[in-house]
């Protein structure tokens, strides 16, 4: 078990020969992803580290039987590649694209919602179950399989987390990146719904920032409907009001979003809160 | 991104919003008098600054006259808001006021969708409403791409204003306004306060739009309005080569990849003792250029005693990072202690070409690398 993705998950990259594209196809295909089919419109036939290039996702689907998406594709034409996967019959999207307008993500959230497909992101670094399958941009190698799933807004302070609970020999049944946009397909709440399920995964680190409110949501739903103990952090204690914090989603505004506000909801709601990031470690060792 | 007023009104004025008749910016006192000198009659002199509270600030006041006019603005021109100096001043007529109204239209993030929100109360500070008198705020969602029905705005407007022609004339302001906010890609669209005026007219008197930075490559006609007055040279130099950049008071440089991790860096700095000097996300991506202008940026405020790099590679590559940190030193020539963690996506690479560099701080962890950058920053 893992969540979302497994030994079965068969990808099909949008934006393969890009730069990211082709490095990030060629990095999830190393880990042991099975990596089907590429897609750039008029570079259909040619062939990317081994992997077929479609001009069309529906023709990736149908001749592989993909049944997962990773968006690689620039920020102008990103939601409408979200789309395309979408409507070529995957189940699951992952939009790792950076700075796409809220406004052009808002329609194709509700569209995906509606249809059953389950978006990750944007702007976000995918998600790994160790030693079966990564999609998206995560160092695989600073993973390790094992029973602690972790969930969070940021990227590479994931693979920092990742990286602490590894050295203290903590392994993980799935990470995953939900994305730093103000609108994204896939919330804390969803991901702790599926961890929750999940018989492999025995404890949850959900590492939180500034900005909106998921954390609070979170909390809330942690303390009603999960038996298994959930560490948190916040990131963004030092952050000024009213400045973005790099991700459009991170702003202290109105006084709302900070991150002692966030540590106090958390820990009202029974929830540890990790002060520095390697405390992390210990916490999750105590709670199994 | 932030636009002022005026601009503000602009846009308003583009999109068929009433706003009030004649008026124009000045960054003068005597070019203030002539505005008001034109309009006649009573004027309002308001500060253009990128801050809320300007009111409470002094940055809005009556003139009677020019000369009054000029005098205002004189004062005006030299207050600092939030921190911010005001470099302009917009000159309007003064309006008779029956009754001030809230509108505005912001992005619910749980709802994952943007939110009207109108108020019989307006021209005071929204938040407060919200917060003691959350039964006088009504809140309807949209679908952008749908937009808002007629009848769904004219059934929000009677739920402030009783008066059915004046409704009407309301509902029409909040359907350009949606119409508005979703043209030019809005984060935040605001009238506060929306007026009705003794002849029954309804006006925006005040207007506040913030734009959706992702989207301005496809709004060239408002990243036009973009004040270079309210950026630095460091912070147009990191967005022009797509670094987030925010300037702190400390002593410790971050330079460090991706939001999440450059916040738990600054708090970490903060925990073992340090103050971090900066904000700073070399993106994912990073091509080396971005590496060397952000030690141009960090390396020209003086106030910096060291500088910690935190580099976690995932889409990042470390050997990209090593390669601009390379340059970087040799193109500024600096001197300051650094410190630097690479760890993920070719780590060994990166490694590799650091080797050649000597005065380096290596760090295996970020522990490790933050009580290291803290010690040579007091050192």
């Amino acid at each position: 078990m893992a969540i979302l993705i497994d030994e079965t998950t068969k990808v099909v990259v949008s934006g393969i020969t890009g730069r990211d594209g082709s490095f990030h196809a060629k990095g999830m295909k190393d880990y042991g992803t099975k990596v089907v089919a590429g897609v750039t419109p008029g570079k259909g036939g040619q062939e990317e580290h081994g992997i077929p290039v479609f001009n069309l996702v529906s023709e990736a689907v149908q001749e592989t039987g993909a049944n997962t998406s990773v968006i690689y594709v620039p920020p102008a034409f990103a939601a409408d590649a979200v789309l395309e996967a979408a409507h070529a019959g995957v189940k699951l999207v992952v939009a790792i694209t950076e700075g796409i307008p809220v406004l052009d993500m808002i329609p194709v959230v509700h569209e995906l919602k509606e249809m059953g497909v389950r978006l990750i992101g944007p702007n976000c670094p995918g998600l790994i179950s160790p030693g079966k399958s990564k999609v998206g941009i995560l160092p695989g190698e600073i993973h390790t399989p094992g029973n602690v799933g972790v969930v969070s807004r940021s990227g590479t302070l994931t693979y920092e987390m990742v990286y602490q609970l590894t050295r203290n020999g903590i392994g993980q049944s799935t990470c995953i990146g939900i994305g730093g946009d103000p609108v994204i397909g896939t919330q804390f709440i969803d991901t702790l719904e599926l961890f929750e399920a999940d018989p492999e995964t025995k404890a949850v680190v959900m590492i939180g920032e500034i900005g909106g409110t998921a954390e609070e949501e979170a909390a809330a739903y942690i303390s009603k409907n999960m038996s298994k103990p959930v560490v948190g952090f916040i990131a963004g204690r030092t952050a000024p009001p009213g400045k973005r914090m790099g991700h459009a989603g991170a702003i202290i505004s109105g006084g709302q979003g900070t991150a002692e506000d966030k540590t106090k909801t958390l820990e009202g709601h029974g929830i540890q809160v990790a002060r520095i990031p390697s405390e992390v470690g210990g916490m999750i060792r105590d709670l199994l | 991104m932030n636009i002022h007023e005026y601009q503000a009104k602009e846009v308003f004025r583009k999109h068929g919003i009433p706003v009030p008749p004649g008026g124009d910016v000045a960054s003068t006192p005597e070019a203030a008098k002539a505005i008001a000198e034109a309009i006649g009659g009573q004027v309002v002199v308001k500060a253009q600054v990128h801050s809320g509270g300007r009111g409470k600030a002094g940055g809005v006041k009556l003139a009677d006259n020019p000369e009054d006019a000029r005098q205002k603005a004189e004062a005006i021109l030299q207050l600092q808001i939030q921190g911010l100096p005001v470099r302009r001043v917009l000159v309007a007529p003064a309006l008779d006021i029956a009754h001030e109204y809230y509108l505005g239209i912001v992005l619910d993030r749980a709802a994952k969708l943007p939110a009207i929100m109108i108020s019989r109360e307006g021209g005071v500070d929204i938040e407060e409403v919200a917060r003691t008198k959350p039964e006088a705020l009504s809140k309807q969602h949209f679908d952008p791409e749908r937009g808002l029905r007629p009848y769904e705005a004219r059934m929000l407007a009677a739920k402030v204003e009783p008066n059915g022609k004046l409704a009407g004339k309301i509902a029409r302001v909040i359907e350009k306004l949606v119409a508005a906010f979703a043209s030019v890609d809005a984060s935040l669209a605001e009238i506060n306060p929306l007026v009705q005026t003794p002849d029954g007219d309804i006006i925006a008197l005040d207007a506040k739009i913030n734009l959706d930075d992702n989207a301005l490559f496809r709004h060239a006609d408002l990243e036009a309005m973009r004040d270079p007055d309210t950026e630095t040279d460091a912070d147009r130099d990191a967005r022009n080569i797509g670094l987030s950049f925010i300037k702190l008071d400390g002593s410790i440089g971050c330079v460090v990849n991706g939001a999440g991790l450059a916040m738990a860096t600054m708090d970490l700095v903060k925990h073992f003792g340090g103050e971090p000097a900066n904000f700073l996300d070399i993106g994912g991506s990073s091509k080396p250029e971005k590496v060397v202008t952000a030690i141009r940026i960090i390396t020209s405020d003086p106030k910096v005693k060291a500088i910690l790099f935190n580099i976690f590679g995932g889409i990042t590559r470390c050997d990209d990072v090593a390669r601009g940190l390379i340059q970087g030193i040799q193109q500024t020539g600096v001197k300051l202690p650094i410190v630097i963690r690479l760890v993920g996506t070719n780590e060994a690479e990166g490694r590799k070409i650091l080797e050649e560099v000597s005065g380096l701080h290596p760090a295996e962890t970020m522990d490790e690398a933050v009580k290291k950058v803290v010690e040579l920053a007091q050192a």
